[in-house]
């Protein structure tokens, strides 16, 4: 495992007001990922594993505690440095894959390059580029709606890499799309983090999946990290071991 | 984001909603237009007042007189130095005056009623000297039918219509609509010539006296010191042009019908009804000048110039500062009418973007994702904004100026149906042109500012989940 850390938290909460009752989405995580590695965040539905992605990823802000990206503590960035983090740090790949319907791939790429401010010939061509990296040279005039949805997140994966982020945060990158489809996605992400030494953290909700590729699952529950499992202590039975975790606080609670 | 693609990216978002943009845009079009319509309405007639008056010659001449005038004195009940030694309004004050700052010329009025002799007929009238500045300086003989003089002492006249129609014997019938065509007069008089008699004055003993007085100095006052002979003379001149200037409008030459070369008329030492000492052998004094200046701005200063050289001087220019006034105040009114229509666009303006904000609020939650700040964002709809505005601008001065032919055309029919003569009352200047275009994309800008500044507020979490 790489000895440098990408991402620490520090009994990170994020906590909402729903109504009269206070949602605790995250609630006192702290992990640490080392550069280079590839996470799993696993959970039910509503365990805040997207909502820790979100704060990974400088998209939300933390209600206490800490986000620790290569060294910058995201709780502390003004709006503008976030942007930029968000610009430069990281690449986000998403379930509904977010390409904008009105641009065609090539330009769907190219829009982080816009915010970046990279010289207009060099992005057409950098663009195109990642573009047939992930096999879809043929496809660079199409507008999303008329491409398959692996090939759309392929486009996505793309346009996540265009800025040669340090971190590739995946939120159920594999959703939408069939299991032959989802497993070519995820070869590519593994060929990510392996060539380019990129570190990856994925969220999903599929178990097998994230033991095929993850070298690290955690899993959440009601917005806590209620297992770390490394490859080499990975436990016999499939089921998460929970013994030495407490019991979550219930959900909802009023304030 | 650089400025080529926040345009670019503003310019495909306008391009996505076409039909509800476009309705936005012809709304500013529609505002623009109304403003450009009621504004080159204003600046039109102010136009065609202050050509009207300019004409005159009214509006950038200061009269100045000689306090020695006594009637002058009587008249305006000015302060100043008493009749007896007050400067005389000689050649050297006149060069003097010339030199005054923003004056263009200092000429003497000459004036004197005669008789011409036509197709040896006698015809009584006023003949006036006219600067031969007015050629290019003045409006007024801009409408001349020939050709004007060919020099400064060129022996040629000028006539104005009415004087025209008398030399031909033709009468116009007052009261009625149908006036002669000037055309038509010029075309058997130009190119003829007439005669015309005059007294000259002169201190020469060797002409033949017509009459002769011998006055003494205190009988005319202290310049004149001399006695002088009245010659009876007779020129003939060529007639060169017909104006159908209106007589009462020249203030230099009032009434006069027929023009003839300032310096030719002074030359002439023409003996006037005042008696001046205009004759050859001394140097001219003047009862009167007429002190042009570059624009009717500079003639206060240059009156107080002349009354400080102590001179009388007056002018009409307070009768252009109330006109100058209510063009002032009808514009703002015109204006501020002309605006409501593009503060009505405006509104359309805030009310379109907002609506853009909730239809791209995923998209705009992407563009966060995918490193946008806030900037960024709201760059973008402000550029949406000022893109309408330009493009809102643009036509709307076009169709202000379509409406504004159409008014004029309409105008000029009903004066055409009045008997008047046609009229341009409707003028767009560059000026306007630009500044409305200007205005507009301020305007719009302005209006963005709202929308843009909520859509950079966006949190890219709910936006992200907003389908």
């Amino acid at each position: 495992m790489n000895t440098s850390l990408a991402v620490s938290t520090e009994n990170v909460c994020r906590h909402y007001p729903m109504g009269e009752a206070l949602v605790r989405a995250v609630d006192g995580i702290s992990i640490d990922i080392g550069a280079g590695e590839f996470v799993a965040l696993l959970g039910a539905s509503g365990s805040g594993k997207s909502s820790l992605l979100n704060l990974v990823a400088g998209l939300d802000r933390p209600t206490s505690g800490a986000v620790i990206v290569h060294g910058d503590n995201l709780a502390a960035l003004s709006r503008e440095q976030l942007a930029k983090y968000r610009l430069h740090t990281v690449g986000m790949v998403f379930q509904s894959f977010n390409l904008i319907p009105s641009m065609t791939l090539l330009e769907n790429v190219e829009l982080p390059m816009r915010f970046a401010e990279v010289d207009r010939r060099e992005r057409s061509a950098l663009a195109r580029r990642a573009l047939e990296r992930v096999g879809l040279g043929g496809r660079l005039a199409h507008r999303p709606t008329e491409l398959s949805g692996g090939e759309q997140q392929r486009a996505s994966l793309a346009r996540a890499l265009i800025n040669h982020p340090k971190l590739l945060l995946a939120d159920e990158p594999t959703g939408n799309l069939d299991s032959r489809t989802g497993t070519e996605i995820m070869d590519l992400i593994r060929s990510f983090n392996q060539s380019l030494g990129m570190t990856v953290l994925m969220v999903t909700h599929e178990q097998a999946l994230a033991e095929k590729y993850a070298g690290r699952m955690l899993h959440l529950a009601d917005g806590r990290l209620i297992q770390d499992i490394h490859p080499g202590d990975r436990p016999n039975d499939n089921a998460p071991d929970i013994s030495s975790v407490k019991a979550p606080a219930p959900r909802g609670e009023k304030r | 984001m650089r400025f080529y693609d926040v345009t670019d990216l503003a310019v495909r978002n306008l391009r996505e909603s076409i039909f509800r943009n476009s309705l936005t845009t012809i709304g500013i079009s529609v505002g623009v237009a109304s403003l450009v319509a009621m504004l080159s309405l204003g600046i039109g007639l102010q136009q065609l007042a202050s050509r009207r008056l300019q004409k005159s010659g009214l509006f950038d001449t200061v009269v100045a007189t000689s306090r020695r005038d006594l009637r002058n004195l009587r008249e305006r009940g000015e302060d100043g130095p008493a009749p007896a030694d007050s400067p005389a309004l000689d050649e050297a004050e006149r060069r003097k005056i010339e030199q005054l700052p923003g004056v263009v010329e200092a000429y003497p009025d000459i004036r004197f009623v005669t008789e011409v002799r036509f197709d040896d007929k006698p015809h009584l009238t006023t003949v006036a000297g006219v600067p031969f500045s007015a050629k290019t300086n003045n409006d007024a003989f801009d409408g001349i039918q020939g050709s004007f003089f060919s020099s400064e002492t060129a022996p040629e006249v000028i006539l104005q219509k009415s004087f025209a129609e008398e030399l031909l014997g033709i009468r116009s019938k007052p009261g009625s609509n149908t006036e002669t065509n000037i055309v038509e007069l010029a075309k058997p008089l130009i190119g003829k010539e007439l005669t015309m008699r005059y007294a000259e004055r002169t201190t020469s003993p060797s002409a033949p006296p017509l009459a002769s007085l011998s006055e003494s100095p205190s009988k005319t006052g202290p310049s004149d010191g001399a006695a002088y002979s009245v010659v009876s003379r007779q020129q003939t001149l060529k007639i060169v042009a017909v104006t159908d200037l209106d007589p009462d409008s020249l203030r230099g030459t009032g009434r006069a019908r027929v023009f003839l070369p300032l310096k030719l008329a002074q030359d002439l030492h023409v003996m006037q009804s005042d008696l001046r000492d205009t004759s050859a052998n001394s140097a001219p004094t003047y009862s009167s000048l007429s002190v042009r200046v570059t624009n009717p701005n500079q003639v206060p200063a240059v009156e107080e110039a002349i009354k400080k050289m102590g001179f009388s001087a007056f002018s009409l220019v307070d009768a252009t500062r109330s006109m100058r006034q209510f063009f002032a105040v009808l514009d703002g009114f015109l204006a501020i009418f002309g605006s409501l229509a593009l503060a009505v666009a405006s509104i359309g303006i805030v009310n379109t973007l907002v609506m853009a904000i909730l239809e791209r609020r995923r998209e705009i939650g992407i563009m966060k994702a995918v490193g946008a700040s806030d900037a960024d964002v709201r760059g973008l709809f402000v550029a949406e904004a000022c893109a309408m505005g330009l493009v809102g601008g643009t036509f709307g001065v076009a169709l202000g100026w379509v409406i504004g032919r159409l008014i004029n055309f309409g105008t000029n029919i009903y004066l055409e149906r009045q008997h008047f003569p046609p009229a341009e009352i409707w003028s767009v200047p560059l000026w306007l042109v630009l500044g409305a275009i200007a205005f507009s994309v301020f305007v719009s800008l302005v209006s963005g500012l709202y929308p843009a500044a909520r859509a950079a507020r966006l949190d890219p979490v709910q936006a992200l989940r907003y389908e």
